[in-house]
């Protein structure tokens, strides 16, 4: 595509089945359960997007599918115009710089036998940057992670750095977007707020596209400007987080936001 | 007088002298749901470990008074101490999928208990452990009883472990995070149940977390920690109307709330965590100077 386009990521009736390992009879193949049921949205460039649901609605599968850790199928996506539904390995390959993404557990998603320096410094090699060392500098201090971290093994750091840490080595690339699948959800309500801070000043200064995945309507309110909610592979509701709140249209997300336990003793919590 | 009196119990961790506990005090009695809560690492778990007798090896108890029912069970020699709390305590774990054994039909895994523990006969364990399943509302109770864990959802093992944890009336049952792993809308089934449990079984719950939206809901006292300190002690009314301690008073400003955006998801602040550290190391040298 000749001239950039306005949306980064298009999603285009996507559909994803996987084998049902738990049916799978001793022989033969496992039954396909439908994970994906026709999804379609476009994230316009600088945008940041919540995507909530409940567990099995399919948040992180459509998120996988967006990065390409899972191949659709059926429908298209599309990134900066590029259609990857179902480019191999090799193809990704110049484009996963592009499109990082930040998982939801620290602990198993950066190597334990890594110091955070190599952690971060791996994918910049992979996709042949030069001057490591002062990239890996750069994106500790944009997470606001001491320099001498990068000595450290991640056992050695807290559940809020180790997040941290997969944050500077999401962005340590330049990415255009990035996918965060549950980041703050193991977290405590004080690192949470600050690992919030910390992607709402990364968006604003880096001008990235940012997808959100979470199960946490009032987190989502904080960060998102957009909320897709999903249940059973499919999209239920996707509007403006402000008309959202003000007044949900799906049966589900009144539900959703209903059971969400406020600090607040006065809450009619039916 | 309290079902569960704690008083300045204090543990740490063996051979290091890093101190876990801090002269923690509180009570509980029976019909009474308190929260224990505070950030990872603030000992919540670990009070609820102490009581039921599980802290790991690598934990001593250096001081204090654990009483139930008036009996402290750090004086009883330990088969005894394990009678005590096997007889009057019970435990709803955090994840329902490891705290079940994955090879074996739940209907042992309740009934185990009852038998091995308190002598019941097998057929009374499995009559109750049916009684049980209906009570957590779960709809096929023989189905579920043949079943292996991974045949069901989360809330439903979730709901088997609080059946588990009332099978054999228990006059205290701790909580530890029994919602964390759950999406929302389960959440609040499992909340309502355990608090409709605890009300007509007239049970002292002692319910560990570190969400105080739970805490509202759920609670009528709790107890802020950090660092293994009691930093407030109080009931669940006047903290949400207006924390006393400083550090209470943060945790909840960074309590995510959506309906006030503004106000909530804020950080702790540094200068906070430097009082309150400097809070806990004078209580400290205090109980030093004896």
């Amino acid at each position: 595509m000749a001239e950039p386009c306005a949306e980064l990521h298009v999603v285009e009736n996507l559909h994803l089945s996987l084998p049902d390992m738990t049916r799978k009879p001793i022989f033969g193949a496992a039954p396909r359960i439908e994970i994906l049921r026709g999804i379609s949205f476009a994230l316009a460039k600088g945008s940041v997007v919540g995507i909530v649901g409940g567990s099995g609605s399919g948040k992180s599968t459509l998120g996988r599918a967006m990065v390409r850790l899972l191949e659709p199928t059926g429908g298209r996506v599309l990134f900066d115009g590029i259609d990857i539904t179902h480019r191999g390995e090799a193809g990704l390959r110049p484009l996963r710089r592009r499109f990082q993404m930040i998982f939801q557990d620290p602990t198993s998603s950066l190597n334990p036998r890594h110091r955070v320096r190599t952690i971060i410094a791996e994918p910049l090699r992979l996709h042949g940057f030069a001057d490591i060392d002062a990239r890996v500098v750069r994106a500790l201090d944009q997470v606001g992670l001491a320099r001498e971290m990068a000595g450290r093994f991640p056992h050695e750091l807290s559940g809020g750095q180790r997040q941290r840490v997969g944050i500077a080595r999401a962005i340590a690339l330049e990415p255009d977007f990035i996918l965060a699948d549950e980041i703050v959800s193991g977290l405590d309500v004080s690192s949470q707020a600050q690992v919030l801070n910390l992607l709402e000043r990364l968006v604003r200064d880096l001008g990235l596209t940012l997808a959100f995945i979470s199960h946490d309507l009032s987190v989502i309110r904080r960060l998102c400007s957009r909320v897709i909610v999903l249940r059973q592979g499919a999209v239920v509701e996707d509007r403006p987080t402000a008309d959202l709140f003000a007044a949900p249209a799906a049966e589900y997300t009144r539900e959703l936001l209903a059971s969400i336990p406020l600090p607040d003793p006065d809450q009619t919590w039916g | 007088m309290s079902f569960l009196t704690i008083r300045n119990l204090s543990a740490e961790l063996k051979g290091h002298g890093v101190p876990l506990l801090r002269r923690v005090s509180l009570q509980v009695a029976a019909g009474e749901v308190r929260g224990l809560v505070g950030e990872s690492g603030a000992g919540k778990s670990m009070i609820g470990k102490a009581i039921l007798g599980i802290l790991p090896r690598a934990v001593a108890i250096t001081g204090g008074e654990i009483l139930l029912d008036g009996v402290d069970l750090l004086q009883l020699p330990p088969a005894q101490r394990r009678r005590r709390i096997g007889a009057s305590a019970a435990l709803i774990p955090q994840d329902p999928l490891t705290a079940l054994n994955p090879s074996r039909r739940i209907g042992g895994q309740i009934t185990d208990r009852l038998v091995d523990i308190l002598g019941w006969q097998r057929a009374r364990a499995e009559a109750r452990a049916r009684e049980l399943l209906a009570e957590v509302q779960i709809a096929e109770p023989e189905r579920v009883l043949r079943s292996y864990p991974h045949e069901l959802s989360g809330g439903m093992r979730q709901r088997i472990l609080i059946a588990s944890a009332f099978a054999a009336e228990p006059r205290l049952i701790v909580a530890d995070e029994p919602t964390t792993a759950l999406d929302v809308t389960v959440q609040k089934q499992i909340l309502k149940l355990i608090q409709a449990m605890q009300a007509r079984h007239g049970t002292a719950l002692l319910f560990v977390t570190h969400d105080l939206g739970v805490v509202s809901k759920v609670c009528q006292k709790l107890s802020v920690l950090y660092a293994g300190m009691v930093v407030e002690d109080t009931e669940v009314r006047p903290f949400f109307a207006g924390p006393k301690h400083a550090y209470s008073a943060a945790l909840l400003a960074a309590t995510p709330k959506y309906t006030d955006p503004a106000a909530s998801l804020q950080p702790v602040p540094e200068a906070v965590i430097e009082a309150v550290r400097r809070e806990v190391a004078d209580a400290d040298r205090r109980a030093g100077h004896g």
